[in-house]
C-alpha cells in the first residue's frame, strides 16, 4: 500500500493535479473561516457592481484628511472623466461643424476643451445626426462643467432649525484619506453579481456545494457501477446477460436526456442540492459498470480466483479478497472520473434551470445560470461568469490530470 | 453479403429495442415521479388566482386533456396513439402552436448545426491526433496538452468564451439568435448571409468541443498501432513509408468510429448547450425554453425526438462501419 502511494506522487501529473484539487480544497475549508459573510447575503443596491475596493464616502469625508502634493493628478481626473470614444466624438462633432481636422488635437486635453467650449452649441442641429447621438452630446457637455477648476468641494450641513446650508470644510483637490482609517471599507475581490451578493463569498460556498454534489454522484454512480460490473463479470450467465442488456441500454440513450426527464418531474420545490446529486449518481454509472465488467471478467480464471473456489469460500468472500483488491485502482480511478463529470453534470442541468432550489444554496451552475439569465457576457460583466468558468474547469482538470496520472501509474504500457 | 445480413439483422434488431426502452422511459419515467403532474401544472397556472371553481375547471380540463384519469396503461396506449400521428399536443409556453410545429420549424436547425459540426471536428480531431502520433517532437508537445485541456473544457464555458471573445469584444459574429432578429426567413441574399453569419460562432464551438477527445483518442490509436508488429515487418519487406501510414490510420480509425458511435450522445448534450448559450433556434433551445416555461409536453417530446436523432445517428454509424471494418464481415461468416 505505502509502496503504491509513493509510486503514484512520483508521477508528475497526478502531483499537479493533486495539488490544484488539494489548493482548491484548502480555499473552500479556510475561506469561510476567515470572511463569515453569509455567502447568500444580497449587500448591493442594484446589480453588477465592479470589482474593487469599496470606500465609504461618508466616512471618508469625516477622516482625518492629509495633503499629497502629487503630480498629473488633474490629468488622471479628466481621463476618468473623459474616455478616448467620448474625445473621439468630440472631434466628430467638431469636424461636422466645420473645424478643419488638423486644428484638433485629441491628446491636448487643454486645447480640446477650450474649442469645445467655443463651438459647441446644444440647440444646434447637424444633418444627419439622430436625437439619441444630441442627447449624448447634451450629457457629455454637461459632465465637462467644472473638469478643469481648480478650487475644492464645500461641505455643507442642513441647518436644523433654518432649512439653510452651512459650511463645515472645504475639501480640496490634493486631499486625501487613509483607507486604513476609514471604517467601513469592503473588499469585493469580484464585485457583486445579478442579486447584488458578493461574487467570490459565493463562488467559494458554491465550490464547496458542488464538490459534494460531486462526491455524493460519484459514490452512488461507483457503487451502482461496481454492484453491476461484479455482478455481469463475476456470476455471469443470466446475470451478465440482464446487466449488459442495462449498461448497453444505458450507454446509447443519451444521459442529460434521462437528466432532464427526472429533474423536471421531480419538480422545483423539491429539488434540493442532495436529490439532484443523487439523481446525477443514477444516471452516470455506465462507463464504471463496463469497465467493472471486462476487468472481472479478465481476473475470473485466474489461478489465485481458482484456489479459492476450491477451498471452498464462499461468493462474497472472493469477491472481497480474490477480485476488488486487483480492481481497486480503476474503481479509484472511475470514482475520480465521475465526480468531475457529476460537477459537470450539475452545471449543466442548473442551466437549463433545473438544477437545485435557487433560494438554498449556490452551485457553480446556479451562479452560471444566473449570469446568463441577466446577460452577463453580453453586458460584459465578466466577474459573474469567469470565475465561476475558472472554477469549474480547475476542479475538473485537476481531477483529470490525477486520473491520468494514476493511469500512467498502473498501466504501465500508457507510459510515454 | 450473408455475413453482412446478419450483421445488420443485429443492429437494426438493437435500435429497435432501444427505440422501445427509450419510448418507455420517456413515458413511464415522469409518471412515476411523487405527484399528481396535472395538479403540478395546474398550481402553476393558477398562482395568482382566487377562483376555486375556475382552478377546479382548469384542473378538469388538463385531467381530460392528458387523460391522467385513466389507468396508466390505457394512457400509454393513448400516447403511443398520438405519437404515431405526430400529435404532442399543445404547447403551453407556445400556446396556441402545437409541440409538433413548435419542433418542426426547430428540429431543422439543430440537424443543420450539430451533424456537419461534429463530423468536421471528428475529421479534424483524428487529423490532428494521427498528425501528432506520426510526426512526434514539438508538433505533439504543443497540441497533446492543447487538446486535454480543451476535452476538459465543458461545452457551455466553451460557448460562453466563444461568444464574449468573438462575439462581445471582437465583434466579429453576432451573438445570439439563427438569424437577424429583424428579418423574415426568405430565400433572399441578406437572409441566408445572415443565417451563414449566425451559424459561424455556435458551429466552431461544437467542432473545438469534438476536437479535443478525438484528437488524444486517435493520438494513442495510431501510437499504439504505429509499434505493431505489421508495421515493423512491412518495414523489412521494403514497403513504402507511405503506404504503411495508410494502413496504419486506417486501422487506428476503425476504435475511432465505435468511439464517435458512443459518444454521440455527449456531444449532442454538449452541443444542446452550444445552442443556449447562442440562442440558436434549434431543438436544445426550445427545451430551454420549455423548462423555463414549464412546458411539459414540449419537453417530453423533445427529449424523445433527441433520444430518437442520437439512437439513428448510432445505427448510422454502426452499419457504416459494418462496411468499412471487413472484421466484421469475417467474424460473421464464421
Amino acid at each position: 500500500m505505502r509502496h503504491t502511494i509513493q509510486q503514484v506522487f512520483r508521477s508528475g501529473k497526478f502531483v499537479v493535479g493533486f495539488s490544484i484539487f488539494v489548493a482548491v480544497l484548502l480555499i473552500v475549508i479556510v475561506y469561510p473561516l476567515i470572511i463569515t459573510y453569509p455567502p447568500l447575503e444580497i449587500i448591493s443596491q442594484g446589480t453588477f457592481f465592479p470589482p474593487g475596493i469599496y470606500v465609504n464616502v461618508y466616512d471618508s469625508i469625516g477622516s482625518t484628511q492629509y495633503t499629497l502634493n502629487l503630480d498629473n493628478t488633474a490629468a488622471n481626473r479628466i481621463a476618468s472623466k473623459l474616455s478616448n470614444d467620448d474625445r473621439l466624438a468630440m472631434k466628430d462633432w467638431l469636424v461636422a461643424d466645420g473645424i478643419p481636422e488638423n486644428e484638433i488635437d485629441i491628446t491636448n486635453i487643454q486645447a480640446l476643451l477650450d474649442q469645445w467650449e467655443k463651438n459647441y452649441d446644444p440647440a444646434q442641429k447637424i444633418a444627419g445626426m439622430t436625437n439619441a447621438k444630441r442627447n449624448y452630446y447634451i450629457r457629455l457637455n454637461n459632465s465637462l462643467k467644472g473638469l478643469l477648476s481648480t478650487e475644492g468641494v464645500s461641505i455643507a450641513v442642513k441647518n436644523a432649525e433654518m432649512g439653510a446650508l452651512e459650511e463645515t470644510g472645504v475639501v480640496a483637490q490634493s486631499n486625501y484619506v487613509n483607507i486604513n482609517q476609514v471604517p467601513n471599507v469592503r473588499v469585493l475581490p469580484l464585485g457583486t453579481n445579478s442579486f447584488g451578493r458578493d461574487v467570490l463569498t459565493e463562488l467559494v460556498k458554491a465550490t464547496n456545494v458542488s464538490l459534494q454534489i460531486g462526491f455524493v454522484a460519484g459514490i452512488i454512480a461507483t457503487l451502482i457501477g461496481l454492484t453491476l460490473g461484479l455482478l455481469g463479470g463475476y456470476v455471469g450467465g443470466l446475470a451478465d446477460d440482464v446487466t449488459m442488456f442495462v449498461t448497453n441500454l444505458f450507454t446509447v440513450i443519451p444521459t442529460i436526456v434521462l437528466l432532464i426527464l427526472i429533474s423536471f418531474s421531480i419538480g422545483q420545490e423539491k429539488r434540493g442540492a442532495f436529490t439532484i446529486a443523487v439523481v446525477i449518481g443514477f444516471t452516470s454509472w455506465v462507463w464504471t459498470a463496463r469497465a467493472v465488467r471486462a476487468q472481472v471478467i479478465s481476473l475470473r480464471n485466474r489461478d489465485h480466483v481458482n484456489l479459492s473456489k476450491l477451498s471452498g469460500h464462499s461468493i462474497v468472500h472472493i469477491i472481497l479478497t480474490d477480485i476488488l483488491p486487483y480492481i481497486a485502482s480503476y474503481v479509484v480511478m472511475a470514482l475520480i472520473l465521475q465526480i468531475s463529470t457529476a460537477i459537470l453534470a450539475e452545471a449543466g442541468l442548473s442551466i437549463l434551470g433545473l438544477g437545485p432550489k435557487t433560494t438554498l444554496v449556490p452551485t457553480l451552475g446556479l451562479m452560471l445560470n444566473w449570469a446568463l439569465i441577466y446577460q452577463a457576457p453580453v453586458l460584459g460583466k465578466w466577474w459573474a461568469y469567469l470565475p465561476v468558468i475558472v472554477a469549474i474547469v480547475l476542479v475538473t482538470f485537476s481531477m483529470n490530470l490525477m486520473n491520468t496520472g494514476l493511469d500512467q501509474v498502473f498501466n504501465p504500457a500508457l507510459r510515454d | 453479403m450473408k455475413g453482412y445480413r446478419k450483421y445488420f439483422l443485429n443492429k437494426a434488431l438493437w435500435f429497435v429495442v432501444t427505440f422501445v426502452c427509450a419510448f418507455l422511459l420517456n413515458f413511464f419515467l415522469p409518471r412515476l415521479m411523487p405527484g399528481d403532474p396535472v395538479a403540478a401544472i395546474v398550481a402553476r397556472m393558477a398562482q395568482g388566482m382566487s377562483n376555486a371553481t375556475g382552478v377546479q375547471a382548469i384542473y378538469q380540463q388538463y385531467t381530460e386533456l392528458f387523460g391522467t384519469n385513466k389507468p396508466m396503461l390505457e394512457q400509454f396506449f393513448i400516447y403511443i396513439k398520438n405519437v404515431a400521428r405526430g400529435d404532442f399536443g399543445f404547447s403551453f409556453s407556445y400556446y396556441p402552436r402545437t409541440v409538433a410545429d413548435v419542433l418542426k420549424s426547430s428540429i431543422w436547425w439543430t440537424i443543420c448545426l450539430q451533424f456537419p459540426a461534429i463530423i468536421v471536428g471528428w475529421i479534424i480531431g483524428n487529423t490532428l491526433g494521427a498528425l501528432a502520433a506520426y510526426l512526434k517532437g514539438g508538433f505533439d508537445k504543443v497540441l497533446m496538452p492543447v487538446s486535454i485541456y480543451i476535452s476538459n473544457f465543458p461545452a457551455f464555458g466553451m460557448a460562453i468564451i466563444m461568444l464574449v471573445i468573438f462575439g462581445v469584444v471582437l465583434e466579429w459574429f453576432p451573438t445570439s439568435g439563427g438569424y437577424g432578429f429583424d428579418l423574415i426567413p426568405n430565400l433572399s441574399w441578406g437572409f441566408i448571409w445572415s443565417v451563414i453569419v449566425h451559424y459561424q460562432l455556435p458551429f466552431w464551438t461544437i467542432v473545438l468541443i469534438a476536437i479535443g477527445g478525438q484528437a488524444i483518442g486517435m493520438r494513442s490509436m495510431s501510437i499504439y498501432e504505429l509499434n505493431a508488429d505489421y508495421v515493423k515487418y512491412a518495414r523489412f519487406m521494403g514497403i513504402k513509408d507511405r503506404k504503411i501510414v495508410g494502413y496504419v490510420f486506417r486501422n487506428a480509425m476503425l476504435p475511432q468510429i465505435t468511439g464517435l458511435a458512443l459518444a454521440i450522445g455527449t456531444m449532442v448534450g454538449g452541443a444542446l448547450f452550444a445552442e443556449i448559450i447562442f440562442s440558436y433556434p434549434g431543438l436544445g433551445f426550445t427545451l430551454y425554453n420549455g423548462v423555463m416555461g414549464q412546458d411539459y409536453p414540449l419537453i417530453s417530446a423533445a427529449t424523445l425526438i433527441i433520444t430518437v436523432m442520437v439512437l439513428s445517428a448510432n445505427f448510422i454509424i454502426e452499419i457504416l462501419y459494418g462496411f468499412i471494418d471487413p472484421r466484421i464481415k469475417a467474424a460473421q461468416a464464421d
